[in-house]
């Protein structure tokens, strides 16, 4: 860290001064403790066991407990704890089930004091009473919780928390008989220290072990607690049932928590596992962190704030074998790098966007939308006047967006997918037939890709050029017809042209939503590359393909000579040229659903009734020619992989699925996939269950076919007692009834049920098909009058 | 003792008498689901109606009853956490593809030669959709699979050889990398296989009745499976107990005092309960008890056994079948340290890693070893209401002692008290190398015990086994994430 803040605080009297600072130590640490003047620190690990002293620029070792030829396990620290009364006073919770007390005082060199060696398993926690000199609380793997009264050899008091492993435990500050234990089911106890023979209160806290907690320095009734489930929950005590106030996710499990000084809503915390971090959080801002030290690079295993009364100086301990000081106005804010930005859809397509206000106003000078309903919504946090650490003040705008509900609408997309053929029935048969539903729909450009599927890859001798021509002259037929709306439409100024500007903002809307980082101005850009799309796609194209005889046969085509985008003179790239331009225009169609729109972009594709023409000739050309249908499958790919980027991902795969094994090798697995994937989301959001399901079971993909074999299970619930039914599908546990018995033969119903939802009564399918061709009264003899369709 | 209860242990001797004789005279069981267990002992439980709805319940998931469940439903309470927790693990949401998980159990099984797990995920492998051609051994499947055969073989054998280097070779991007969730799927797999083949041997499992061969791949023989192990373990124990100072077993080894060998059991168990404050081991004493323990188990060696024996069906599986489990005391010169229990524990660091890179597979496992850990009828033999607490501790942790994992809080003395020699090699063949266990093994341990009290033993050496490869696998994980 290049800038290394000092920090000089008055403490009513003694002044913390210093700076982030850290030192090496031999082994990895467990845990640490401070003594009560905030000079010193103790170190507690498996192989080490030391104390520093904390100077201005550096730790200096003070004194190594770890005395002895042959270090015994009772050095082996799981924990450490430094008597806040008495500064020569220590305690350690050893891993072999060992309580140990340490005296500064004593003249010899080993300081250990009393041994108390009663838990049966690793003591994971010692806690001394913070007013009271002689009393030491223990809590340990096996259970159990110890209360010693050091005068005495053994222990006063256990204290039994019924079987399971105690984490952490910890004294209240208030209430001078209460502490607090947590344990590895997720449960938190309070005892009352007078009596052991049973907690005074229990909650479950956390699903999973409770690994710390700690009472809340000010607000006594406040306890916090870490657990596995990666929570740190804050519990209000003062009530009759514990109530959770706060509650911090954070991203892996919780170590330690320990409360800020002189901050109320304050609280470090630190991981177990994986992260590696250290994170003062506001608990009333839980999403992002108010602080964060990122200095260790090994777990960190004890954290503690140096001085009782000081919120800015922190140390810890990690498994990296390092010692550190934090300092605060050396850490970290992670809120200065976050985007405040937020972006929702609603329920009927509108669109809500938050950022910050200076974000949004720096882009005041642009043209306001219609149908952009922004509403000058402006937050401001009030600064808490007794919060003595100022907030970044924020303020943030939010926008909404109204879709209408005409452009919205993806009913086309909706009936394609229901009117869709896409197996079952010959290649010529499927694609005349999708043909036809495109069309239907007004999706010329469409039907025509359909038709010339089948021309390309149906056997020859069934194409009837007669019906070609026909489908080719009525889609022609139509594009001059759209074109003449636009010519109108243009010059009608304002009205179009802040249409114009709709349809853009809608593209923009579109580009947050795939990168909500990427600000404004950016997606003017992005537009404009979308724009010169086509002419990329299309050079692509020209390059794959260059068969001489074909060359030959372009020139022959006057039509080709039209020089709009320099193309050589080549049939197929014309081809694809006008698959392609008729697709842009539809798509913009389909998305504002209307033709006004083509005033876009799409307008500058020339598109003549004389090139669909030269689209037949060319058909006709290759017929003659007999050329193999591999033949033409880069340009099938282009064309589904430029449908695709379009967003038509649903033309792209039905025509992937009717092709089958033509095409499939052409496509790399994984852009197959995405697609299918992205059809079948959107095929579901549509709530078309069975369509969706028809194209996974017809995809050849293997990762998209095993979709359907994933989260199968039905639940049910008991017709008699209400509850779910665990085991099987036809006997309830819980009232030993079978849950679902045929009215007509009175046997259980193991396979598919089928019910009136009049009366309720049901049973086997074929039954009840059967019993209801002759009578139309329910066979429960309820008297309802079922129907069966 | 009052006279009543005099008259049931002479019947309970008696019992015993004619049992053993049976046994030793009559050839092998072979029906039912195991070789070991009488069938009607697997049959009839307490808790039946609980049972038969459980297995009802597996039955209509599943399409079958494998003999695995139906010896574990003698622990209906285990077996649910089991079925759990292997349904999600082979057939639920994560990262690896269905035919994956079954390739890698059949690699894991392999390990251990165990061609019943093999048939049936051979099975299962090609009802998920596998490709027919891997099934013809290593060579036909894709690097990227063949890549775990390293950790394999460790994690089967020793896995304290594992380390972060294994896993960053795995995880290196490039072609056939594996990415962290993938591999921490394949690495519960195997520790899980490996483990349950060890019940598998452990329990004598039969091989499914009527194995189904229609699906025209031919099925591995059962060759050198205990049927007929069975039928030539008696030189083969034999040899063991010649082959090693086996002088005070050879006592245990008759009949007529089984009954006091329970009854010294209890005792000790007592004994040591009351006296945990008396007499207080120096810690010193403590460690080299632990190193004592660590040292003898390699005296308990379970029969001369021959390697080179593993049929090509099963080979096809493996590479370097030479590769076996080598005592973790007898390391020689690289003096590998002891794993710290403390240090790496399953539920703060293991539970945590695995839960993130696999998600809800921790709570699965978790629950699993919970409950195989705490499950207790509190009884013993013929007594009842006694804790057995100690006894379960004791073996859960000679499992990990043999594995090189150390408890601080716990004194190893109690193994050596609790756990008699017979049953030290029984469990050290069952958790190293399960191949190998005989029937002959299975009955000269405890003789009084109740087959469902020595089917629970063999879970708790399941699941220790299970964890402690899980611990080493994950110890390198995080290694290599830090």
């Amino acid at each position: 860290m290049e800038k290394m803040a000092r920090v000089t605080t008055a403490l009513g009297g003694n002044t913390l001064s210093g700076r982030t600072m850290f030192c090496h130590l031999d082994a990895p640490a467990n845990a640490i403790s401070v003594c009560r003047d905030a000079a010193q620190v103790v170190v507690a690990g498996r192989n080490i066991f030391k104390i520093y002293s904390i100077e201005e620029e550096q730790f200096v070792e003070k004194l190594n407990l770890r005395v002895g030829r042959k270090p015994s396990l009772n050095f082996s620290c799981a924990d450490v704890v430094w008597h806040q009364m008495d500064e020569n006073l220590l305690a350690t919770a050893a891993t072999n089930g060992v309580v140990v007390t340490w005296n500064l005082g004593k003249p010899s060199r080993n300081k250990q004091d009393q041994l108390f060696t009663e838990h049966k398993r690793t003591v994971n926690k010692v806690c001394f009473h913070p007013t009271e000199v002689y009393m030491l609380l223990s809590g340990s793997q096996d259970g159990y919780m110890k209360c010693f009264d050091l005068r005495k050899k053994d222990s006063v008091s256990t204290f039994s928390g019924q079987s399971e492993s105690v984490r952490d435990v910890q004294f209240s500050i208030r209430d001078y008989f209460t502490f607090a234990a947590t344990f590895e089911n997720g449960n938190v106890q309070l005892w009352d220290i007078r009596r052991p023979d049973r907690y005074e209160r229990m909650f479950t806290a956390h699903n999973g072990p409770v690994f710390c907690c700690d009472w809340h320095l000010e607000d006594r009734g406040w306890l916090a607690t870490g657990g596995r489930d990666k929570m740190v929950k804050v519990w209000d005590m003062n009530t009759t049932r514990a109530k959770e106030i706060y509650c911090v996710q954070t991203i892996a499990s919780v170590a330690r928590v320990k409360w800020r000084p002189e901050c109320k809503h304050h609280i470090a915390t630190c991981s177990m596992m994986v992260d590696h971090n250290i994170y003062v959080w506001d608990v009333r801002r839980p999403f992002i962190p108010s602080a964060m030290f990122e200095e260790h690079k090994d777990v960190t295993t004890g954290i503690v704030w140096r001085h009782l009364h000081d919120p800015y100086f922190l140390l810890s301990g990690s498994k990296d074998s390092t010692l550190y000081q934090h300092i605060f106005k050396d850490a970290s804010q992670p809120i200065d790098r976050a985007n405040p930005e937020g972006l929702c859809y609603s329920l009927y397509g509108d669109l809500a966007f938050a950022a910050k206000e200076s974000l949004i106003s720096s882009d005041s000078n642009r043209k306001p939308y219609i149908g952009d309903r922004r509403h000058p919504i402006f937050f401001k946090r009030k600064l808490d006047p007794t919060e003595q650490f100022e907030y970044i003040s924020s303020s943030s705008a939010l926008s909404v967006f109204e879709t209408d509900v005409e452009s919205g609408s993806m009913d086309w997309f909706v009936h394609t997918a229901k009117q869709y053929a896409l197996a079952g029935r010959p290649l010529a048969e499927l694609c005349d037939h999708n043909a036809k539903v495109a069309k239907g729909l007004d999706r010329n450009q469409v039907a025509q890709t359909w038709t010339m599927l089948r021309i390309i890859y149906s056997s020859l001798g069934t194409v009837s050029s007669a019906n070609l021509n026909h489908s080719m002259g009525k889609g022609s037929a139509a594009l001059p017809l759209m074109n003449s709306f636009n010519l109108k439409d243009i010059p009608s100024g304002l009205g179009s042209e802040s249409r114009l500007d709709r349809s853009k903002g809608e593209s923009r809307t579109e580009n947050i939503l795939m990168d909500s980082s990427s600000t404004l101005i950016n997606n003017e850009d992005n537009e404009e590359t979308e724009g010169s799309d086509v002419p990329a796609d299309y050079l692509l194209g020209d390059v794959e393909a260059d068969e001489d005889d074909l060359y030959m046969m372009d020139h022959e085509n006057p039509h080709a000579e039209e020089q709009e985008y320099s193309l050589p003179q080549e049939a197929f790239p014309l081809r694809h040229e006008i698959v392609d331009n008729p697709s842009a225009l539809d798509h913009l169609q389909d998305k504002a659903d209307s033709p006004h729109v083509s005033g876009n972009e799409a307008e500058t594709v020339s598109l003549t009734p004389v090139e669909s023409f030269s689209l037949i000739s060319i058909s006709h050309s290759l017929y003659e020619n007999r050329l193999p249908s591999d033949f033409f499958s880069p340009i099938v790919r282009d064309t589904l992989l430029f449908y695709a980027e379009q967003g038509d991902v649903q033309t792209a795969v039905s025509v992937l699925i009717v092709l089958g094994e033509r095409i499939r090798k052409e496509i790399d697995e994984q852009t197959q996939e995405h697609w299918y994937t992205s059809y079948i989301d959107l095929l579901q959001r549509f709530q078309l269950w069975n369509i969706s399901n028809e194209v996974i079971k017809l995809s050849t993909c293997r990762a998209i076919n095993c979709l359907n074999q994933a989260s199968t299970t039905l639940h049910v619930n008991c017709s008699n007692c209400k509850r779910p039914m665990s085991n099987r599908g036809w006997i309830c546990d819980r009232c030993r009834q079978c849950a679902s018995m045929c009215a007509v033969c009175h046997h259980v119903v193991k396979g598919l049920f089928v019910w009136c939802q009049g009366c309720s009564h049901g049973g086997h399918l074929q039954h009840i098909m059967k019993w209801l061709e002759t009578s139309s009264h329910c066979p429960a003899g309820c008297g309802h009058l079922c129907e069966y369709t | 003792m009052d006279f009543f209860a005099l008259v049931c242990l002479k019947y309970q001797l008696l019992q015993s008498l004619k049992k053993e004789k049976r046994v030793q005279v009559s050839p092998p069981l072979t029906r039912g689901p195991s070789a070991f267990i009488p069938e009607n002992e697997v049959m009839q439980a307490n808790g039946l109606d609980e049972r038969t709805n459980l297995l009802v319940e597996e039955y209509s998931t599943s399409g079958r009853l494998d003999n695995i469940t139906q010896v574990m439903s003698i622990h209906t309470q285990y077996l649910e956490s089991f079925l759990r927790s292997q349904f999600y693990m082979l057939r639920m949401d994560g990262p690896l593809p269905l035919p994956y998980r079954h390739y890698i159990a059949i690699m894991a099984a392999a390990r251990h030669q165990c061609s019943y797990l093999i048939n049936m995920h051979v099975d299962e492998f090609l009802k998920t959709g596998g490709i027919a051609e891997w099934l013809n051994g290593l060579e036909y499947i894709p690097q990227r699979l063949k890549n775990l055969n390293e950790i394999n073989k460790l994690l089967a054998h020793r896995p304290w050889l594992i380390t972060k280097e294994h896993i960053q070779k795995l995880v290196k991007t490039g072609e056939n990398n594996w990415s962290l969730p993938e591999l921490v799927h394949a690495v519960v797999l195997l520790a899980h296989y490996h483990a349950l083949a060890s019940f598998v041997f452990g329990s004598g499992i039969n091989p499914e009745r009527d194995p189904d061969t229609s699906n025209g791949v031919r099925l591995i023989a059962v060759n050198n499976f205990c049927v007929c192990d069975l039928a030539n373990d008696n030189n083969i124990e034999n040899a063991s107990l010649t082959s090693s100072n086996f002088g005070n077993v050879m006592v245990f080894l008759q009949i007529a005092d089984s009954l006091s060998e329970l009854e010294a059991l209890m005792e000790r168990m007592k004994r040591l309960q009351e006296d945990k404050e008396d007499e207080e081991a120096s810690q010193e004493e403590m460690a080299t008890r632990f190193e004592k323990e660590k040292k003898e188990s390699l005296l308990v060696i379970s029969g001369a056994f021959d390697d080179d024996i593993v049929s090509t069906d099963v080979s096809r599986y493996i590479e370097d079948p030479g590769f076996g489990y080598k005592d973790f005391a007898r390391r020689g010169e690289d003096h590998l340290p002891t794993f710290r229990a403390q240090d790496y524990t399953w539920e703060n660091h293991g539970f945590s890693l695995v839960n993130r890179l696999y998600s809800d597979i921790g709570h699965l496992l978790d629950e699993k070893f919970r409950m195989v850990y705490n499950l207790t009828y509190n009884t013993m033999a013929t007594h009842e209401d006694v804790d057995t607490t100690m006894l379960r501790r004791a073996l859960f942790n000679y499992v990990h002692c043999m594995y090189g994992i150390r408890y601080d809080d716990y004194d190893y003395g109690e193994v050596n008290q609790l756990l008699e020699r017979s049953l030290k090699v029984y469990i050290k063949t069952v958790t190293c190398y399960p191949e190998r266990t005989t029937k002959r093994m299975y009955d000269s341990y405890w003789r009084q015990f109740k087959h469902s009290e020595k089917v629970h033993v063999n879970l708790l050496l399941m699941e220790a086994r299970m964890q402690a490869e899980l611990l080493y696998a994950l110890r390198a994980i995080t290694r290599h994430l830090t």
